[in-house]
């Protein structure tokens, strides 16, 4: 019971950092027609922007705060990069979806080696706060606390970015975006301040995705934003292009098949099962859970 | 002797390519201030894709001057500001979005004419949390031009309203812009001849990319033999 216990909250601290990574990938898409492969790179930005103000962060006694502090900066530049991602290389070459691909191919590469070549190939140790290492006892297993930390972030950003949609002006556009942006531009309104707005909440949750994985990996490297991104696009593909909610649930699926996949069959058939799952759901439901409706 | 007033909307030379074919050949048109002029054609001659340039929904080669200002380089959602309310066809509507999110969207300013969409289509109120995807295609309709209607508008450009609406339906439609066109000015796209003859005082006819004909609506669908030639039906009224 115990094992059982601690693989569902670990496979559900792992969808929570995956759906925090599809939402953005989701929402870009479904409004947008992009698949933004530079999403990893977002995810890296917000890990090392982390992990490198944190350590500059000495004024500051203590090592949650300082952990949050720099946390948010890691947020800031996620959020700074998607915009920028968005005006300077997406906004160009609007309506022209290969090229698009492309250039988000390219910055992905681009940043990773930018990364190397600044800090290194190697793991880093990433700074987390010592109460996310202990482990709290929950039905006699002794679960991390990170795990809850990660669960918890999901939530809030899912009840935040649902509130979004559904109470603001902006959300209202970004919903009737998804649908129909040809028309929503023939209501009057500049559908691009939405795309720039867009991207940068997609560069804020994959940093914070990336702040997570940090904590969850105990390690930072350059290639972890486009390992976590690969089951990213896979759970945004289940969930249905456009849908938060359907990112959601097939986030916490994919999480929770792989742990149990890894330990009741054998060590990496998670992954495998993940592709399975990925098929049934492409011949079953084409457009995934939940298509092309933002909610 | 007056000088005859300037037309609201006045097209130059438009041309538009939709991949290899050459939709809009230089068509040329004016639209008077106040009431309907209709814009007629068989099936495919152009008039959708001349509402959609005029809109900037497609990139046309030409002029479009609304007023004395140039619209065309405009991007949509400024020749919007500029007062070209839409009514596009097939509606449109966002269908995950309740009628009040889809009226919602609409608003431009904080003036926006609930109570006259509303006294047009109280439906609209009654269904004001319904999804606009479960209404009827006569509701959708209404959630189409009540959209347009929500501001005030130098020009309309209402493309097939009546479009596979059911007859009690089409003359609802049709009252509604009659009324609406006693305040604002339109350019309808219309095959129903019988709604064109009630509420158009003027005419354009587009045939293959080209204006054909442009003056009296009446002088037009008087005459059976033009309404023939031009519009390739009989002329005899609504159908």
């Amino acid at each position: 019971m115990d094992t059982f216990v601690l693989l569902t909250l670990t496979g559900l601290a792992l969808g929570a950092m995956y759906f925090l990574i599809a939402s953005g990938l989701s929402l870009i898409y479904g409004l947008m027609g992009v698949l933004n492969f530079a999403h990893g790179a977002f995810i890296t930005v917000g890990t090392y922007a982390t992990w490198w103000s944190e350590s500059k962060l000495d004024a500051i006694g203590s090592d949650p705060l300082r952990f949050v502090v720099a946390a948010g900066i890691g947020l800031l530049c996620g959020a700074v990069l998607g915009a920028l991602v968005e005006i300077v290389l997406i906004r160009p070459l609007y309506q022209r979806h290969i090229e698009q691909a492309l250039v988000t191919v390219g910055l992905s590469l681009a940043l990773i080696a930018l990364v190397q070549g600044i800090w290194g190939p190697t793991e880093r140790i990433y700074p987390t706060p010592k109460w996310m290492y202990e482990t709290t006892s929950i039905l006699g297993a002794q679960i991390p606390n990170d795990r809850f930390v990660e669960i918890a972030a999901a939530v809030v950003t899912l009840g935040a970015l649902t509130a979004f949609l559904r109470y603001t002006r902006y959300g209202l556009i970004i919903r009737a975006g998804v649908e129909n942006r040809a028309m929503v531009t023939a209501l009057g309104i500049d559908v691009k301040k939405a795309f720039t707005l867009v991207f940068a909440i997609g560069g804020v949750a994959a940093a914070l995705a990336g702040v997570l994985a940090g904590v969850y990996f105990g390690s930072v490297d350059p290639h972890q934003g486009t390992s976590l991104l690969i089951f990213a696009f896979i759970v945004t593909v289940i969930g249905g292009l456009g849908s938060i909610t359907g990112s959601a649930v097939a986030a916490v699926a994919v999480g929770l098949i792989q742990q149990y996949a890894n330990y009741y069959a054998s060590s990496g058939t998670g992954d495998l099962a993940v592709v399975l799952l990925l098929a049934l759901t492409l011949l079953v439901k084409p457009g995934g859970l939940a298509p092309k409706v933002a909610h | 002797m007056t000088e005859p007033a300037a037309p609201l909307l006045s097209v130059r030379d438009l041309h538009v390519y939709l991949g290899p074919s050459h939709v809009l050949q230089g068509i040329s048109f004016d639209v008077p201030r106040g009431g309907v002029t209709a814009l007629l054609g068989r099936n495919g001659v152009g008039k959708t894709t001349t509402i959609r340039s005029l809109m900037g929904l497609v990139r046309p080669r030409g002029s479009v001057v609304l007023d004395g200002a140039e619209l065309n380089k405009l991007p949509t959602h400024k020749i919007v500001g500029r007062g070209v309310g839409y009514v596009p066809e097939d509606r449109d509507v966002f269908a995950g979005l309740t009628v009040k999110e889809n009226l919602e969207l609409a608003e431009r300013n904080g003036s926006a004419r609930y109570d006259l969409v509303y006294e047009l289509f109280p439906e609209l109120q009654e269904r004001a949390e319904q999804k606009a995807g479960t209404l009827s295609g006569g509701q959708q309709q209404m959630v189409a031009i009540g959209r347009a209607l929500l501001n005030e508008n130098r020009i309309l450009l209402v493309d097939e309203p009546t479009k596979g609406l059911a007859p009690l339906l089409v003359t609802e439609v049709a009252r509604v812009l009659e009324h609406v066109s006693e305040t604002e000015t339109m350019l309808l796209v219309e095959q129903n001849l019988g709604v064109v003859r009630r509420i158009a005082r003027d005419a354009i006819v587009l045939d293959a990319g080209r204006v054909t004909y442009a003056g009296s609506a009446e002088a037009l669908l008087s005459d059976p033999d033009r309404v023939r030639g031009l519009l390739g039906v009989a002329g005899g009224g609504a159908h």
